[in-house]
């Protein structure tokens, strides 16, 4: 026998539920007065640099029927790529961009908006740069652990071209499901848990 | 940036690697949601790059007085929520074993009776007027945690013909990096609905399981007042960043 490494393991996870909006947004679901605001609900002010942006984001099931009890968090760089984060170690970020937003989908439509700017480019371990890119974290009700990926823009075909993680999408069919398609000032992305047109999602 | 008055040198490694046998799978057709919810093709594997080695920071002044004390976070003035009044605390660390400071923690559940306040929720147990249902902390140096609440009920939900919820508290927790980023749910010890439970079930190592059970804890009781649980949670560990190869690129 040798030593055990004896670590603990990370707490297992569970769905978040068709209420996590109680927990996470419950002004957004009628409880009123425990909270000033929803966390995460606004993104930018005033001083905030960079081109805004909205995001119109929807999470569709195996039969495409959009999920309305979702509840998805976005994380990204401000706009000369730098995050607001003590591992940043590449500068101070915009103190007006925080860079981390929360939005429920609507519990009629199913559809989920951001307000938020353009992220600039973030190396990858190597120093390449990365395409401009948001990370998503998406829960709900059926969802036992929570799904990573990315929404990268449809305005961004050289640097997504060069972008390391796309690259490494074996099926180059399925690099267009984390590509948002500009119309106007917003984004437009679907997101597919599964069938066809399935989403990449991460393990990272 | 570091948060003021914290002389840690923040961590850059990237966490190791999730084990994806320990969570319950994406399928798990016991619990029928998941069956149309859950992604078939593989996920795409890589090491942590800047944008999950990074996270959000969330100060202590977000946090109000009562924010922790669900038993009079929504109650009227000289009120509170009826039910087993309970403490839950614990702490919050790493597959290191290294508590975690500073990590925001946010909770939610259903009342004494099993009713969440959600329009959504449309089981005849009757609200309680003097209970909201959620909470939020923020850890401490060590990493530890603590807030009062009441013991929520058991709840039928519509999966099986006669499928019950054991009683729970649902978690949201941030650590350092987004790659940390955990939702889960707290049980509580010597509940038999927990191993019947097909939320539960979707988990397939019995220790798993187990690592969600609070333990009474009568140490750390108020008598007269109030039982004790105590809850930890383990967030993903990271590597030290002593042999890592140029990590931001520089």
């Amino acid at each position: 026998m040798a030593q055990s490494p004896d670590r603990p393991k990370e707490s297992p996870s569970q769905t978040a539920g068709p209420y996590v909006h109680i927990g996470l947004t419950p002004n957004f679901c009628g409880i009123d007065g425990v909270y000033a605001s929803d966390l995460g609900a606004t993104m930018v002010n005033d001083r905030t640099k960079g081109e805004r942006i909205g995001l119109r984001i929807r999470v569709l099931d195996g039969t495409g029927a959009p999920l309305k009890d979702a509840l998805i968090e976005i994380w990204q760089a401000d706009a000369d790529g730098l995050y607001n984060s003590p591992s940043e170690m590449r500068g101070a970020a915009d103190p007006n961009f925080h860079g981390w937003g929360r939005s429920p989908t609507d519990m009629e439509t199913g559809l989920c908006s951001f307000e938020t700017i353009k992220p600039g480019r973030v190396p990858f371990r190597d120093g390449r740069l990365m395409a401009p890119h948001i990370t998503l974290w998406i829960v709900a009700r059926g969802i036992n652990l929570g799904l990573h990926t990315r929404l990268y823009f449809s305005d961004e075909e050289e640097a997504n071209a060069q972008d390391p993680i796309l690259a490494r999408i074996e099926h180059r069919v399925r690099v267009s499901t984390l590509i948002a398609e500009r119309q106007g000032d917003a984004y437009v992305f679907d997101i597919h848990l599964q069938g066809e047109k399935e989403t990449v999602f991460f393990d990272s | 940036m570091s948060e003021p008055g914290s002389n840690r040198t923040p961590e850059t490694g990237a966490f190791f690697q999730r084990d994806r046998q320990w969570h319950p799978p994406a399928l798990t057709p016991g619990y029928k949601s998941s069956v149309l919810r859950s992604p078939q093709k593989a996920l795409l594997s890589f090491d942590n790059t800047l944008s999950e080695l990074t996270g959000p920071v969330f100060g202590h002044a977000m946090i109000g007085e009562r924010d922790n004390d669900l038993i009079h976070n929504f109650a009227m003035p000289g009120e509170s929520a009826i039910g087993e009044r309970i403490i839950v605390h614990g702490r919050v660390l790493d597959e290191r074993g290294i508590g975690v400071p500073g990590a925001l923690l946010e909770f939610w559940q259903a009342n004494a009776g099993g009713r969440y306040r959600h329009k959504k929720d449309g089981y005849l147990a009757p609200l309680d007027p003097n209970f909201g249902g959620c909470g939020r902390t923020i850890t401490g140096e060590d990493g530890s945690y603590a807030f009062r609440t009441v013991r929520p009920g058991p709840y039928p939900w519509p999966n099986g013909p006669n499928d019950w919820r054991p009683a729970h508290i649902h978690f949201s927790v941030f650590g350092h990096g987004f790659a940390q980023r955990l939702i889960t749910q707290m049980y509580f010890e010597g509940d038999p609905l927990i191993w019947r439970c097909p939320i539960v079930g979707g988990i397939r190592d019995k220790a798993a399981v187990e690592a969600l059970i609070a333990a009474l804890d009568m140490q750390s009781t108020i008598p007269m007042d109030a039982l004790a649980y105590k809850f930890d949670i383990v967030l993903r560990g990271r590597r030290s960043t002593l042999f890592e190869n140029r990590p931001e690129g520089n």
